[in-house]
């Protein structure tokens, strides 16, 4: 007894003191007691609703209503379940901007343009397990080349688009070439590294970038005279976009290349071992996720007429990664989903906006140690 | 001309230096790149300044000037080593046998939000704190040097040969070093290994804390975001020394410090962050191991 006595102080009592007394000096003593309160009632309220939920009662009134509905049906039936989950929230996808604003539209149509560059990056990091921290930069230099070369020698986006993947997937050839035989934690530094410089370059070269200030003025996309101009067109255009993305990379999966990439992630010497050129494949990945980066840099430019290098930093690197994380390594219908959920939670919580980096950094550290698979992943 | 930036570099290497040294051993024994190192740093930064300006509202600091910074420097060295601690027990004791992708992960939200934790405490704008130290060219004559940087030079290599002499002589030191050549093997042998990281993590916070309290009185400015820039060239300078080795981690904070203030002289002062991404770029291609790295077969 008194074990459990000890335990449960040090839990609900001295751990919160330990961290107001770690925050005093920079909240003041003022804050720190509040930290401690929150704490300590926070914590003995999630243990107290946890205790109870383990009691035989609780269960019953949760528990029992469900027995009334024959849910094993659909437990049995997961395939067909599953499928026919994500044919409703494509249906719902496709169908709800027409009933909203164009706030809201553009909001869905900024998490589509996530989505697309969630499915590139899982091919690099869910699929063959490179960890990439520089993805930003390949999206940054596919809205850059559209924007000079629209800006500069009014090229259409219909031919911007391939030649900003294309250029996109050459630094991603470069960086791929001179870093892949490098293995994990150094193959994430360098690429840290690269979307630093890439940041630099955009932020410096002014002559080429106009520096901070940003490009200007990038033209919109054009169909014979239809032109994209509201929040809803682009809403399709981009969807149009992530949906062949989405296929291809399912193809992609089920194809000789595709298992080449999961053997790799899986092991790297033994896949060596059993005939797949590892460096040729390992590109092919980067150079992909690289392309549709690329491609996701046109659309922005497009969509905005207007980027600066603000837009692809590192931060924005590692927003991309944890739509990934959380949606589930590996996982496309978990990269498309973290996708959604990063953009559009943060605009529900707007309340909160001060909050957010603050419980985005929170969540990736809880979302590792208690479902390091994501939402939709496999644990392996 | 040349003596001054060889002894700006020379102080910007001595921090880069002690906060590599956090990088280089918690990688040596995790395994693992401690991205909120820098924000370890930062946070002792921030503390300098606070625990000085507590000192200056009680008058200490014009009667002992000495003594309120030593004072400035054990305060914020304890903080910040239960600050560690409490990272790695939270962030990262629990992902110890996760894919190795999962413990970076998490460093990478540990960083974010202990950013965003000082930015809502203390605001987003730079903290500015008057210089206590005279920044004009010292007591020896013509020679370029303030008594704030010989002050910076002379602490950070004297917390180098303590930390050296700390893992090369003492009982602690030789169970830290079993630990990173082999961690089961270390345990077999009666080693504590749970301890031995934390106090990995103390010390490596204890030596980002004091750089980060000579960058406050250095440069009489912090901001939030400083841990991360200053974070990224200590790693950099790790692997150019050759990342999980000690007296490479210093040899390479010293060079970058070097290298950063005489590219930033002669060369461009736009890129001079740049330089220290193209070391590491150039490093990795061509001697992943470092200067001083020994040299590691791939394990099967």
């Amino acid at each position: 007894m008194t074990a459990i006595l000890k335990t449960r102080l040090k839990q609900f009592l001295l751990l919160p003191l330990w961290f107001a007394l770690l925050a005093w000096p920079l909240m003041g003593g003022a804050g720190a007691a509040q930290l401690a309160m929150t704490l300590i009632l926070g914590g003995l309220s999630v243990w107290g609703i946890w205790s109870l939920s383990r009691t035989a009662g609780f269960k019953n009134i949760i528990v029992a209503p469900t027995r009334l509905f024959p849910l094993h049906f659909l437990r049995r039936r997961g395939d067909f379940f599953k499928k026919a989950l994500t044919g409703c929230g494509g249906v719902i996808l496709i169908i709800l901007p027409l009933f909203l604003n164009n706030y809201y539209i553009d909001i869905l149509s900024l998490a589509a343009l996530y989505a697309l560059l969630a499915i590139g990056l899982n091919i690099t990091v869910g699929y063959t397990g490179l960890l990439d921290l520089g993805y930003a930069a390949f999206y940054g230099v596919g809205a850059y080349t559209y924007a000079i070369l629209s800006t500069g020698f009014g090229l259409s986006f219909w031919l911007g688009l391939p030649l900003g993947a294309a250029v996109a997937a050459c630094f991603g050839l470069i960086l791929g070439l001179i870093t892949l035989r490098l293995r994990g934690d150094y193959l994430a530094i360098i690429t840290l590294g690269f979307v630093q410089i890439t940041y630099l370059c955009l932020n410096n070269w002014d002559t080429v970038t106009q520096g901070p200030n940003g490009m200007m003025q990038i033209g919109r996309p054009a169909l014979g005279s239809f032109v994209f101009r509201t929040p809803i067109h682009f809403y399709y255009l981009i969807s149009v976009f992530v949906v062949l993305a989405a296929v291809a990379v399912h193809r992609l999966m089920q194809s000789q290349i595709g298992r080449a990439w999961i053997a790799i992630r899986e092991d790297e010497v033994a896949a060596e071992a059993m005939g797949i050129d590892t460096t040729r494949i390992k590109t092919l990945a980067f150079v992909l996720g690289a392309a549709i980066a690329g491609v996701a840099g046109v659309l922005f430019s497009a969509r905005y007429t207007f980027i600066s290098p603000e837009s692809f930093t590192f931060l924005e690197s590692v927003r991309i990664l944890s739509m990934v994380v959380l949606g589930g390594m590996g996982s496309l219908p978990g990269a498309i989903l973290g996708a959604f959920l990063l953009t559009v939670l943060p605009e529900i919580l707007r309340g909160l906006t001060n909050y957010r980096m603050l419980i985005f950094g929170i969540a990736l550290v809880v979302m590792m140690v208690f479902r390091p698979q994501g939402l939709l992943g496999k644990r392996s | 001309m040349f003596l001054q930036q060889l002894i700006n570099g020379l102080t910007l290497g001595g921090v880069y230096a002690l906060v590599a040294l956090g990088y280089t051993m918690v990688y040596g024994i995790l395994g693992l790149i401690n991205f909120a190192h820098g924000e370890i740093y930062m946070i002792g930064a921030y503390l300098g300044i606070i625990y000085l300006g507590l000192f200056t509202v009680l008058g200490l600091t014009e009667s002992h000037l000495l003594l309120s910074l030593f004072l400035a420097f054990i305060l914020s060295a304890l903080t910040c080593a239960g600050y560690g601690v409490t990272m790695e027990r939270i962030a990262y004791r629990p992902l110890r046998k996760a894919h190795r992708l999962s413990p970076l992960i998490s460093a990478i939200g540990m960083s974010i939000f202990l950013q965003n934790y000082v930015m809502l405490t203390q605001g987003a704008s730079d903290k500015v704190f008057p210089h206590l130290f005279s920044m004009e060219a010292g007591p020896v004559r013509d020679f370029p040097m303030s008594p704030i940087q010989g002050f910076i030079i002379a602490a950070s290599f004297l917390l180098m040969a303590a930390l050296h002499f700390f893992v090369r002589k003492t009982r602690l030191g030789k169970a830290m070093r079993a630990t990173s050549q082999d961690k089961t093997m270390a345990a077999l042998c009666g080693i504590p290994i749970d301890r031995i990281i934390a106090i990995t993590f103390i010390i490596g916070s204890i030596l980002a804390a004091a750089a980060g309290v000579m960058v406050s009185i250095y440069y009489g400015v912090v901001n939030f975001y400083i841990g991360y820039v200053a974070g990224l060239k200590a790693f950099t300078a790790a692997v150019l020394g050759g990342i999980g080795n000690l007296p490479g981690a210093m040899l390479g904070g010293l060079l970058l410090g070097l290298v950063e203030s005489l590219g930033a002289a002669y060369i461009s002062t736009e890129f001079k962050d740049g330089f220290a991404f193209l070391i590491l770029i150039l490093v990795l291609i061509f001697r992943p191991r470092g200067l001083l790295g020994e040299k590691s077969g791939d394990r099967v």
